[in-house]
């Protein structure tokens, strides 16, 4: 008997007699089985989402309980939107979600490259390599202040004994230049596995007979690294690329406990100007607009780039 | 594969190659090594340049870690010779212990939150993985991209309705809320995951089972769930070390009672002046036990990571 075959019996048995036949009919099951997750999606994702939805149009602050909540309409939305202080925090958003990805895709990409040369010994040097990113982020950046101490730390020491510069001259997470690229070197370190990962899954994927082909055809290796390889990796790298685009975007753990938003604001990413709205401003309804403008960036952003993804995927 | 294939990468290539991921390799494993060799310096060794690669290893840090202590006058520490080991390490401080400190506390908040959450979520998400694996239900199509989509909100952001939402509701700074919390997030991984490792079983097992008189209750847990044993396993550490290094919720939902280990952790070096030592130590023990799961793990990691979107 085929699943079809049960299931259209399933669907035509009443659950009665179906429970009289053997227990529970499989719709019954299904139901039961589904339902408890239903729940706790709808209570954990998808109401507080349509709370922050109503939240965002109300002056409500959430430290002050028996304040009257005024309905304002759009006007949280436009003050965020003609607020000069968010388009420097989406700055500086883009300028650590650009250098990430650009650094994570050029080394990982490199790495997974020369892994998949199958030397001996491969798969143990790729577990140590992917350590540092299922590591907590609070905790690895918190420790990554120590290194970056300017007399001390570890990092300043060795920059100092490479470049002959005095290790106390420079502060890498007190200076306004290079505090966004401590930042970056911090989640390039964490991350570059995942995009090697990936990667390498893609260059696995390739069969070898295209290779043995081209050689054939008497394809210089350079050409067939272009042609095939680049080409054939692009799904994956692109996939990759979503990824560490949607996590950095939201970006919180390591960079606040890094510069906590700091020097100034020049590190200060959307998710730590969110924080400082709803729990230290408690400016909530604020917040929630803030939030929903986040999202809405998101989402707008990830559906393009997953069309541009499944056109690369067709070809 | 033999030597003469022309895809196999010729022996000086290999070791080009391997010369260069080993370097890497060792170079990103510095500051996981620092931390390990921090936990064991004195706090004098720890902050002394240049950096000390070499010391004289100590558990001052660990005993930092776990204890309080306060400074005593000579007159009480000539009364009170030193009990054991570890009061004779805050002695050179003319220090005293007087009780444990949080960490084992928070530690434990840690275990009692990733088990919880990850039990919770491993049971539900099971469920919900073979109905939508083997029966037809609306909306299945959309499962990923809505699971994709709820992580596509900043944790911030999904964290000032869940506030409102358990103040309402007594949930603040508790043990359940916080598991209920994480089981929400991760529920939505574990059931595409476990959906993707169940496809996977052949349904001709369960059709011979179901044949042979047993209901579809007993065919699931029989046949299927042995069968899945190793999927639902690597889920099960996919969502445990998620709800062990998560930050954001926990820094802004909980306090003084439910706190977990990462927002402690950084305040440590409040505690005891420059007390990175204590530091390394706290973030030694709580490291370690993720980077056991990994490696236990290392086949299944890729598909964990992508949302089970690249199987390989």
């Amino acid at each position: 008997m085929s699943d079809r075959t049960i299931d259209r019996v399933a669907q035509a048995t009443p659950v009665r007699v179906a429970r009289k036949i053997r227990g529970l009919s499989d719709r019954a099951i299904a139901w039961i089985f589904i339902s408890p997750t239903i729940f706790l999606l709808l209570a954990i994702n998808i109401f507080p989402l349509i709370w922050t939805i109503q939240l965002s149009f109300t002056n409500y602050k959430a430290n002050r309980i028996g304040r009257e909540v005024k309905d304002v309409g759009f006007r949280n939305y436009e003050r965020i939107l003609t607020d000069s202080d968010t388009w420097l925090n989406m700055q500086a958003t883009a300028h650590f979600l650009f250098w990430t990805i650009f650094f994570q895709v050029l080394i990982g990409f490199t790495l997974a490259w020369l892994i998949n040369k199958k030397f001996k010994g491969n798969d143990l040097w790729t577990t140590i390599i992917v350590l540092p990113m299922m590591l907590s982020p609070a905790v690895v950046g918190n420790f990554w202040k120590f290194l970056y101490q300017p007399q001390i730390g570890l990092f300043n020491y060795i920059v100092s004994w490479f470049t002959g510069k005095d290790p106390s001259s420079f502060e890498m997470l007190g200076s306004v230049t290079l505090a966004p690229w401590a930042i970056v070197i911090v989640d390039t370190w964490m991350w570059t596995p995942f995009v090697m990962l990936i990667c390498l899954a893609g260059l696995r994927s390739i069969p070898d007979y295209i290779y043995e082909a081209a050689e054939i055809d008497r394809a210089s290796k350079l050409r067939q690294f272009f042609t095939i390889t680049i080409p054939m990796v692009l799904p994956f790298l692109m996939l990759a690329v979503l990824f560490r685009g949607i996590e950095n975007f939201k970006m919180f753990d390591l960079v606040v406990q890094l510069t906590g938003g700091g020097p100034g604001s020049v590190t200060e990413l959307t998710s730590i100007n969110l924080k400082r709205e709803a729990f230290e401003k408690w400016r909530t309804g604020y917040a929630s607009a803030y939030a929903i403008i986040l999202f809405v960036t998101v989402f707008g952003l990830a559906s393009i780039y997953v069309k541009a993804l499944n056109k690369v995927k067709q070809r | 594969m033999s030597s003469f294939s022309v895809t196999e990468p010729t022996q000086r290539s290999k070791w080009i190659a391997g010369a260069l991921v080993i370097s890497y390799a060792l170079i990103t494993m510095i500051p996981l090594v620092w931390i390990l060799l921090t936990g064991f310096k004195s706090p004098a060794d720890a902050i002394s340049y240049p950096p000390k690669v070499v010391f004289d290893p100590t558990l001052e840090g660990y005993v930092n870690l776990f204890t309080t202590r306060t400074r005593q006058t000579q007159e009480f520490l000539e009364a009170n010779p030193p009990q054991n080991w570890a009061d004779e390490i805050v002695r050179q401080y003319d220090m005293v212990i007087v009780g444990p400190s949080k960490f084992g506390e928070r530690f434990m908040n840690s275990v009692i939150i990733g088990f919880g959450s990850t039990f919770l979520s491993i049971f539900l998400g099971t469920l919900a993985a073979y109905a939508f694996s083997r029966f037809k239900v609306p909306l299945k199509d959309d499962l990923l991209f809505f699971i994709l989509s709820t992580r596509m909100m900043p944790p911030v952001a999904v964290a000032i309705p869940i506030f409102l939402m358990f103040r309402n509701l007594g949930l603040s700074d508790t043990h359940l809320g916080m598991i209920l919390l994480y089981t929400g997030v991760n529920i939505s991984l574990a059931v595409w995951l476990l959906k993707g490792f169940i496809d996977e079983i052949p349904r001709e097992y369960e059709e011979a089972a179901l044949i042979d008189g047993y209901t579809r209750f007993q065919a699931f847990y029989k046949v299927v769930l042995p069968q899945a044993a190793t999927g639902i396993a690597s889920t099960a550490i996919f969502c445990l070390i998620f709800a062990w290094n998560e930050y954001a919720f926990a820094v802004l939902l909980t306090s003084a009672n439910a706190q977990t280990a990462p927002p402690f952790i950084p305040t440590i070096i409040g505690i005891g002046g420059l007390d990175w030592p204590a530091v390394a130590a706290g973030a030694t023990i709580f490291l370690i036990p993720v980077m056991i799961f990994t490696i236990l793990m290392r086949k299944h990691l890729l598909r964990g990571i992508t949302f089970g979107a690249v199987r390989k």
